[in-house]
């Protein structure tokens, strides 16, 4: 299914779209003006801005709007001259359009409004009817008006030619103003309202729509020749109505209703391809006479309004013999407005939160839903926060939103372990900090130029796969970078949001990357770490509250999930379902005392308590299973083993563990075992036969001879994979997400590792730094990474998008616990 | 950072300092020295005073040693409820240690269950590990587990393995996608102030309109009197494992976070102390 757009404004007018596919509100691309209404369709949406002036937003598409002008040039023969510019005096004019009734100079042509160019200069068109003429172009005939052939012959007395030129539409993707050149004694007062809709009554011209609009008066207005080719439409035509209109709603076929301040609702009849204006209204009266009718929206053959008193109601009956319908039916839940889009989908603003709901199963069978249901989707400006509440135990996406497919895919995947065999690239995360650019560097346009290099060298560095030899495939860690003095002298945090502000806009522009929303999106997500770091600055709730939603432009299907209800995050089942329940606010105020609460208790409960002893003793626990293990001798093959893994508390309190694998050799019991805190990496093996993993000490990666384990499925092997990793990283005394200056590499499948590097790497010749380095999985697959010693971490992606990490750790398998 | 994975480590690794003394009638050969311990928050009273009892012991003459019991300033503990439960309602705001008097004798059998071994409160806990998942998925979840989970669950509380208990019980807090949480919410609310031993009610967390229903919405529906009218001053406090947490809190996620190993949300009501 090709994604659609939701469309709404928020208090403070500020235009947002949500894609069926994505799972963020972005803002509108053309930002500048501030909105009160919008109705959207497919290919466009018109509003009314904070000036009451209405603009059309033309959605950039593959088909460019162009209009051929044209004009005939005409010429008379007389014996003097030949072919010459003098006509007889009852000839038409020299210039004229086709049927020469009308005088059209080459220099008449004006472009209809400033959202308009011309694609050249005027020429002659040398082709009549698909046959090419002699040259010049002209066609003859014996007088005018008459049949032209392209053959001069002896009695040609009159000839004429076309002239040419292409004029387009620019003005797409940018709100452009609709100008008026009538007498503006007739023009509309201010706009007060606006509908579009109308695209299936006929197909002919191509793009033909509706738009309707109330003017502040209680007028309504009907614009004409709205088309592809002529997205402005030409003027205003004034419909009478019966009363004062306040707000008006445009199906996408035959319907349309409109509200009267008496609240009643009015209809209009006789819509239809010959005439989508439609003849005369009649009247519906308001569900409660106490209430009057508010809003209303209509779709296909569905009505639902508003009353005074926020009450939702479904018209009953509606279709196109009976467009007035026959009953009202009330729902559930108070709304401030309602919209319906296409497949006769339904939205609302709720009264109280003033989120957007989604009213759930509808379908044609049951027009009137089954329950409200609310888009938790966050803007992308708030990622941040809905990014640090849940980015916790794996990888969490805040990316783009392409990518947000795969974290959908993620999470459903997730959902299910059993069945998915192959994960899906989950994207990197975490890093818990602000990033270093932030860097505080006083001069904020340097700051960002660094920062559009660094997305700079990410787009352009060619992948490359010869880069390193066995499991790592490239690394890197930056070590010289921002001025990280700058940075712990100047520790204003209002300074370093602004810097993400004009970072955000700097890399926007930045001509080096091919998608340039992904910059977009990319170093809000970097915003957003700061708001994390600065969440007092950023303010609470930063959760949206909307003013309008328009859904005619949404197409949703209702076999295609949508990922607006879930607050977007890629994390493991458990914590997945828990963030259904996050919303950025939310999350703000309880989660935050919850934290600060618990961390408080711990203080109170334990800290003059530590001496006491613990009621219960660290015990060993061993955790037994069955795996396969690739034997060390030939011929080498998979055998079943026995496996324990031991966990003991050693005498200083810490935790140790030993890996034991158990195999029968000439019918005698062995085994080899590994002390993990000697264990340098922990790999997955992809293999379509097992599900196996690697497992590296120092002695044998010099061996070339890893520990090779196999499971019988895969839920099996990611168990087995968490609980050595975490036996690792407790060996190695490992905790929380990476610091800023662990080491980041990617393996040549595209896993990722970090390893934390120690004073001891560069102490003495007698070991080497590989052998002490213990490399740790974080979640996701990516082709290339790049860090720095602030903690800034970005990876490209094997779809070639680019990716932040915005802290957090486990991933993959880690995930759960 | 602090992640929800935390929520979960600090809810296990909560400890009470506490001081134990023998109740002053009990007979002891020579004095009873106090004795302190952490208890976990998470667990029970007679799973993890083994060492306590032994202290005791030592002291007392064996014919006069018979079933142990606790008891905080004239209320016998009931070993069956989270000790971290026992504690925020009858000692939230009091001066640690948590003194608590250990008595041999004069059972109290009207307030207290008898425990006679580890399989008492083993098959105790997993009553309310089943309870709690037929509220949650109608039970399905702990019924197409295997035994050998079950001991996990069971051994992961007993040995105070958060791992080896979280690697089974994450399962338990899973729901379907589509759904946006259990079914009901496992849930029981105590009250310092009543007779009646808790409130246990059948509670969605999700609201008919699909909201997510908050901790005051479970209060309001559940114990009014727990919630401050709006005009007045707030007298109580809604304690779950030492903390309030804001009644804005989702019910859902509380229940995934904030649950006792037994799955339950014990939830206390106290007065607010008066300073």
């Amino acid at each position: 299914m090709p994604s659609s757009l939701l469309w709404a404004v928020d208090i403070f007018g500020r235009v947002y779209t949500l894609s069926t596919v994505g799972q963020y509100w972005e803002l509108c691309k053309d930002a500048q003006l501030e909105f009160k209404r919008v109705s959207a369709v497919k290919q466009c949406c018109w509003g009314i801005a904070c000036d009451h002036q209405v603009y059309t937003y033309v959605l950039s598409g593959d088909v460019p709007i162009r209009y051929q002008e044209e004009t005939y040039e005409n010429q008379r023969w007389n014996p003097v001259g030949g072919f010459c510019e003098k006509l007889l005096p009852s000839d038409r004019w020299q210039w004229s359009d086709v049927s020469g009734l009308k005088h059209q100079q080459l220099g008449s042509f004006t472009l209809p409004s400033p959202h308009w160019e011309w694609e050249s200069d005027w020429y002659v068109d040398e082709n009549i009817g698909g046959e090419p003429t002699e040259k010049g172009g002209w066609t003859y005939a014996i007088d005018f008006p008459s049949t032209y052939t392209k053959d001069k012959k002896w009695n040609s007395c009159v000839r004429r030619r076309r002239w040419i030129r292409y004029r387009r539409y620019k003005s797409r993707d940018v709100w452009a103003k609709i100008v008026s050149h009538a007498d503006p004694d007739q023009l509309p007062d201010p706009f007060n309202d606006i509908s579009i809709g109308g695209w299936e009554i006929t197909d002919e011209p191509l793009g033909r729509l509706s738009v309707w609009a109330v003017s502040l008066q209680g007028r309504v207005w009907y614009r004409e020749n709205v088309c592809h080719h002529n997205p402005e439409g030409s003027t205003w035509s004034l419909i009478t109505t019966p009363g004062e209109v306040v707000q008006i709603s445009c199906g996408p076929y035959d319907l349309l209703w409109a509200t009267l301040w008496e609240g009643q609702a009015i209809v209009r009849d006789g819509i239809d391809r010959n005439n989508p204006q439609g003849i005369s209204w009649s009247i519906v009266e308001s569900p409660s006479p106490e209430n009057g009718i508010m809003h209303v929206s209509v779709g296909v053959d569905v009505v639902w309004c508003v009353t005074k008193d926020r009450k939702v109601w479904f018209r009953r009956g509606v279709n196109s013999h009976n467009p007035c319908g026959t009953s009202w039916i009330e729902m559930v839940g108070e709304m401030m407005m309602v919209t319906v889009g296409l497949n006769n989908q339904v939205w609302g603003i709720g009264c109280d939160d003033r989120a957007i709901y989604f009213r759930q199963g509808v379908t044609p069978s049951e027009l009137s839903g089954k329950t409200w249901k609310a888009i938790v989707s966050g803007r992308e400006s708030d990622r941040s926060q809905t990014g640090s509440s849940t980015s916790l135990l794996s990888a969490g996406c805040f990316f783009t939103d392409d990518i947000q497919n795969q974290t959908n895919a993620i999470i459903q995947g997730d959902a299910d372990t059993s069945s998915d065999t192959e994960l899906p690239s989950v994207p990197v995360n975490l890093a818990n900090t602000p990033p270093a650019g932030a860097a505080a560097s006083s001069s904020a346009n340097s700051t960002a130029n660094q920062t559009a290099e660094i997305l700079a060298n990410l787009t352009l560095d060619p992948l490359d796969s010869n880069r390193g030899e066995g499991t790592v495939a490239s690394i890197s860690n930056e070590k010289a970078n921002f001025e990280m003095d700058k940075s712990s002298t100047n520790p204003n945090p209002p300074a370093e949001l602004q810097w993400t502000n004009i970072d955000l806009k700097e890399a926007q522009k930045h001509p080096v990357l091919s998608v340039s929303t992904l910059a977009e999106t990319s170093s809000l997500s970097s915003l957003g770490m700061f708001s994390v770091g600065a969440e007092e600055q950023y303010g609470a709730d930063e959760h949206p509250l909307w003013a309008w939603v328009s859904g005619g432009g949404c197409l949703v299907d209702l076999h295609s999930p949508l990922k607006w209800f879930t607050a977007p995050s890629g994390l493991s089942s458990s914590v997945q379902s828990l963030s259904l329940s996050i919303s950025p606010a939310q999350t703000a105020a309880w989660r935050k005392q919850i934290f600060q609460q618990l961390s408080e208790r711990t203080k109170r409960e334990l800290e003059n308590f530590r001496h006491y002893e613990q009621a219960i003793e660290q015990s060993v626990w061993v955790k037994t299973g069955t795996l396969q293990w690739w034997r060390n001798w030939k011929p080498h093959k998979w055998m079943d083993v026995r496996v324990a893994l031991e966990q003991f508390t050693g005498s200083d309190g810490m935790r140790d563990s030993i890996l034991f694998i158990y195999y029968m050799y000439h019918e005698e019991k062995k085994y080899i075992h590994v002390f993990l805190n000697e264990v340098t990496i922990i790999v997955e093996v992809l293999n379509e036969a097992k599900h196996s993993f690697a497992l590296y000490t120092p002695e044998r990666t010099k061996q070339r001879w890893p520990i090779r384990l196999a499971a019988t499925t895969e839920q099996e092997m990611h168990d087995w994979l968490s609980l050595l990793n975490m036996s690792c990283c407790e060996s190695r005394r490992l905790q929380g997400p990476p610091s800023h200056h662990a080491i980041w590499s990617v393996t040549c499948k595209g896993d990722i590792f970090v390893s934390e590097p120690s004073p001891e790497l560069e102490a003495g010749p007698h070991l080497m730094p590989c052998d002490q380095m213990f490399w740790r999985q974080v979640g996701g697959h990516l082709r290339l990474i790049e860090c720095n010693n602030r903690g800034v971490v970005w990876g490209v992606g094997y779809d070639h998008t680019a990716w932040v990490y915005t802290g957090g750790y486990g991933g993959g398998f880690i995930q759960g616990m | 950072m602090t992640d929800d994975k935390d929520v979960l480590r600090d809810v296990w690794f909560g400890r009470i300092p506490t001081c134990f003394t023998l109740y002053q009638d009990e007979i002891t050969e020579r004095e009873a020295e106090p004795y302190y311990l952490l208890l976990p928050r998470i667990s029970y009273l007679t799973l993890v005073t083994d060492k306590v009892k032994k202290h005791f012991q030592k002291v007392m003459k064996q014919d006069e040693v018979s079933e142990i019991w606790f008891e905080y300033e004239g209320t016998p503990l009931k070993w069956h409820y989270p000790i971290g439960l026992l504690f925020d309602l009858h000692a939230s705001n009091t001066a640690l240690p948590w003194c608590i008097t250990v008595h041999f004798k004069n059972f109290p059998e009207k307030d207290l269950l008898h425990c006679h071994s580890k399989d008492v409160i083993e098959a105790h806990f997993m009553a309310c590990i089943k309870e709690a998942d037929a509220l949650k998925h109608k039970s399905q979840v702990i019924n197409e587990m295997q035994k050998k989970d079950h001991k996990q669950l069971w051994m992961g509380l007993q040995n105070d393995k958060f791992e080896q208990f979280w690697a089974i019980n994450r399962k338990l807090m899973e729901y379907p996608p589509e759904e946006n949480g259990f079914r009901y919410i496992p849930f029981r609310i105590y009250q310092a102030t009543t007779e009646r031993p808790f409130i246990q009610k059948l509670f969605r967390p999700i609201a008919s309109g699909g909201q997510l229903r908050t901790l005051g919405d479970l209060l309001k529906d559940v114990c009014p009197n727990a919630v401050t009218p709006e005009d007045g001053e707030q007298k109580t406090q809604v304690m779950i494992h030492g903390i309030e947490p804001m009644l804005e809190t989702p019910i859902q996620w509380l229940s995934e976070h904030m649950s006792y190993p037994d799955n339950f949300l014990h939830i206390s009501i106290i007065p607010r102390p008066t300073d």
